[in-house]
C-alpha cells in the first residue's frame, strides 16, 4: 500500500506493516522533550498518581528555556521541580543554565534528532523537528506525563497535504518569507489535524536551519506535524551534530501516496513578507506596510534565533545605528558562543543593539523585551496573537530576520532590499 | 444548567485563553483567575459553576499548553462547544477528562446569556431560554474510555495494572 513519509514512521513506531490516516495508533516515542513551563505540571501529575517513573532516562531530553534563567519566583519554582526530578530520573540530556537554550534550536543542534523517528515535546512548536525526517508533534501535559512514564502515545493517524515549493528565492527572500505566504494562503487552520508534507525544488537550496524555520510554523497552520524528505543537506547537519547513537532509517513518501490536498507555491514569486496582527495568516508583502512605525524589534526564537539568522541580521546592520529598542536574543548558548566569536557582537553592540542570553523570554511575553500598551514590534517569532509580547492592546508584527533587522534601523517597518 | 457565554468568533487562541504571562504557574485557581482575559476582561466575573462557552471554528488554536483548559475548568465551565477545535486543545481536553461539544447549529442559534443544559449521554443541548433543543454527535468511542475512565493518566494506570 503507497504511504506517505508519515504514515510510514507511524507505522513502524506501532510496529504494522502500513497505516492509513484517520486510523488510531499506540505508538512507541523515541524522544520526549521537556521544559520549564509544561514540565512540571506533568511530573505533578505523575507523582499524584503515583507512578512516578519514566520510561528511559536516556530518551528524556530536558531544556529551561521559557522563563530561563528564572524571571520571579513562580518560575523559579517551575525551575525547581523540574530540576528535583531530572536529577532524581538521572536524566542523561539534561541541560542547565550555561547550556540550556531555546529547545527547539536546542535538540537539533545537541544530535537529539534523528530520521525515522517519533518525537513528541510539551510544546507546540516541537512540529520543527520534521525537518529531518522525523515524526514530531506537540503535546500537553497530561500526554507528556503518559509518554514520559510509558514511552508510549496514542495518535490519528493524520492525512496529509502536500506543500511543493517551486523555483527558487529571489534575493532578500528567506524560509520565514515562504512559510509567511504559505500560511497566509491556506489560513491558520488550513492544515488542522493534517502531516504539512513539504516538498519541491526551493528546499534544495535551504541550510537545515532555513528548515526548521518552515516546520516550526507548521502548527501555526494548525498541522499536527510538519516534515521535509530526507537529502544531502540534513545528511550533512547529521553527521555533524549526531554524537553517540548514528544509526537512523531514511523514510519517504510514495510516488503514489495519497494526499487529502497539493498546494503548489512559486517562490520566485514570494516577496519578504510580513504577518499583521493579530494572526501568523496575517501575511502581506513588506511593501504594504512599509512605512508603519515600531517601538521595539525582536530577533530571536526558535523560528530565527540561529546562527544564520543573526549572520543575515548583522550582514543589515553593520555599520548602522537602530532607531528603535532591538534585542537580539541567541536561541543557544553554541549559537551565542559562534556569534561572538564571529564578532556579530560588536556589530549589534556598534548598531547599539542588546544582545541576550539564550531564552524564550518575549517571545511569549514572558520576560525581557514585554511590550507596553500600544507599542508595535517587529519580531522573527511565530506568534502574533493578542497579547503575546505583552500588554493585549500592543502589537506583532511576524517577519524574517532581514525585514526585522532592516526596519530596526528604519525605525518602521522595511524591506531589508531597499536599506543600503 | 448554567449561562452560555457566546463568543462568535473563529480562532480564539490560547494566549487569549490563558495568556502566557501567567504560565509562570499551574495552580488551577490561579489561572482561573485569568480565564479569556485576553479575549473578555470581564468573563472570570460572569462566569458560574455549569456555563458553557460558545465559539466559532479552532477554538484553542496556538500553544500546546494545557493551562488553557485548565483554566476553563478552574473558572468552572463545564464545556466549550465549538464549530471546530484546534488539535493539541481537543487532545488536551480529552486527556484531562473534560468534555467537549462540536456543533455547528449551536453555534448559531445559542445567544449569549441563555440558560443551557447539557444531556451528554442523549447527545442534547436543551436552550431554555429559547425552548430549542439541538443534538450533537457523542465524542469518538476511545475519547470517550479515556474521558470515563477519569483521564489519560487513569486510563494509562489501569491498563499498566491489567498487564
Ligand atoms: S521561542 Fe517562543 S515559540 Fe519558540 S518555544 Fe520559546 S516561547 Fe515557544
Amino acid at each position: 500500500m503507497a504511504m506517505t513519509i508519515t504514515e510510514k514512521i507511524l507505522a513502524r513506531a506501532a510496529g504494522k506493516q502500513s497505516v492509513r490516516s484517520g486510523e488510531l495508533v499506540d505508538a512507541a516515542i523515541d524522544v520526549v522533550m521537556c521544559h520549564d513551563v509544561t514540565t512540571p505540571p506533568a511530573i505533578s501529575m505523575l507523582i499524584e498518581k503515583g507512578i512516578d517513573r519514566v520510561f528511559d532516562a536516556e530518551k528524556i531530553v530536558v531544556t529551561p528555556d521559557h522563563f530561563q534563567p528564572a524571571k520571579d519566583v513562580k518560575s523559579a519554582e517551575l525551575h525547581r521541580r523540574l530540576d528535583e526530578w531530572a536529577r532524581r530520573h538521572r536524566i542523561k540530556h539534561y541541560y542547565r543554565l550555561g547550556r540550556a537554550g531555546v529547545c527547539h534550536a536546542l535538540l537539533p543542534e545537541q544530535g537529539h534528532i534523528r530520521p525515522g523517528e517519533v518525537i513528541v515535546g510539551g510544546d507546540s512548536h516541537t512540529c520543527t523537528y520534521g525537518a529531518f525526517a522525523a515524526f514530531s508533534t506537540g503535546i500537553g501535559s497530561t500526554d507528556l506525563a503518559a509518554a514520559i512514564a510509558t514511552g508510549r502515545l496514542w495518535f490519528k493517524v493524520p492525512a496529509s497535504i502536500k506543500i511543493v515549493l517551486k523555483g527558487s528565492l529571489g534575493p532578500g527572500v528567506y524560509s520565514k518569507d515562504v512559510i509567511l505566504a504559505v500560511i497566509g494562503r491556506i489560513g491558520t487552520d488550513g492544515a488542522l489535524y493534517r502531516a504539512m508534507e513539504f516538498s519541491g525544488p526551493a528546499l534544495a537550496d535551504m541550510s537545515m536551519e532555513a528548515r526548521m524555520t518552515i516546520t516550526n510554523m507548521a502548527i501555526e497552520a494548525g498541522a499536527k506535524n510538519g516534515i521535509i524528505g530526507f537529502d544531502d543537506t540534513t545528511e550533512n547537519y547529521l553527521n555533524e551534530h549526531l554524537r553517540d547513537n548514528k544509526d537512523y532509517t531514511v523514510y519517504e513518501s510514495d510516488e503514489d501516496a495519497e494526499y487529502a490536498a497539493i498546494e503548489e507555491f512559486d517562490c520566485c514569486e514570494i516577496e519578504p513578507m510580513v504577518a499583521l496582527p493579530h494572526l501568523p495568516s496575517g501575511g502581506v508583502p513588506v511593501g504594504q506596510c512599509s512605512g508603519r512605525r515600531m517601538d521595539q524589534a525582536y530577533i530571536g526564537s526558535c523560528t530565527n534565533g540561529r546562527i544564520e539568522d543573526l549572520r543575515i541580521a548583522a550582514g543589515i546592520m553593520k555599520g548602522k545605528k537602530v532607531a528603535i529598542r532591538t534585542l537580539i536574543v541567541p536561541a543557544t548558548p553554541t549559537i551565542w558562543k559562534q556569534a561572538k566569536d564571529e564578532g556579530l557582537f560588536d556589530v549589534f553592540y556598534d548598531a547599539e543593539c542588546v544582545v541576550a542570553a539564550p531564552t524564550c523570554g518575549a517571545c511569549l511575553g514572558g520576560f525581557m523585551g514585554v511590550l507596553a500598551a500600544g507599542e508595535k514590534c517587529v519580531s522573527t517569532t511565530n506568534r502574533n496573537f493578542v497579547g503575546r509580547m505583552g500588554h493585549p492592546e500592543s502589537e506583532v508584527y511576524l517577519a524574517s530576520p532581514a525585514t526585522a533587522a532592516a526596519s530596526a534601523i528604519e525605525g518602521k517597518l522595511a524591506d531589508a532590499r531597499e536599506v543600503v | 444548567m448554567g449561562k452560555a457565554h457566546v463568543y462568535r468568533r473563529d480562532h480564539i487562541n490560547t494566549d487569549e485563553i490563558i495568556p502566557a504571562r501567567y504560565l509562570n504557574t499551574d495552580e488551577e485557581e490561579e489561572l482561573a483567575r485569568h480565564c479569556m482575559e485576553d479575549l473578555d476582561a470581564g468573563f472570570v466575573e460572569k462566569a458560574g459553576e455549569g456555563d458553557v462557552i460558545v465559539a466559532g471554528d479552532d477554538f484553542g488554536c496556538g500553544s500546546s499548553r494545557e493551562h488553557a483548559v485548565w483554566a476553563i475548568r478552574g473558572a468552572k465551565v463545564r464545556t466549550v462547544i465549538a464549530r471546530s477545535f484546534a488539535r493539541i486543545f481537543y487532545r488536551n481536553a480529552i486527556n484531562c477528562g473534560f468534555y467537549l461539544i462540536e456543533s455547528n447549529e449551536a453555534v448559531e442559534r445559542i445567544n449569549d446569556g441563555d440558560e443551557v443544559e447539557i444531556d451528554f449521554e442523549a447527545g442534547l443541548i436543551k436552550d431554555k431560554t429559547s425552548g430549542i433543543e439541538i443534538s450533537f454527535s457523542p465524542l469518538p468511542d476511545f475519547a470517550l474510555e479515556i474521558i470515563g475512565d477519569g483521564g489519560l493518566l487513569e486510563h494509562v494506570k489501569k491498563e499498566m495494572q491489567g498487564n
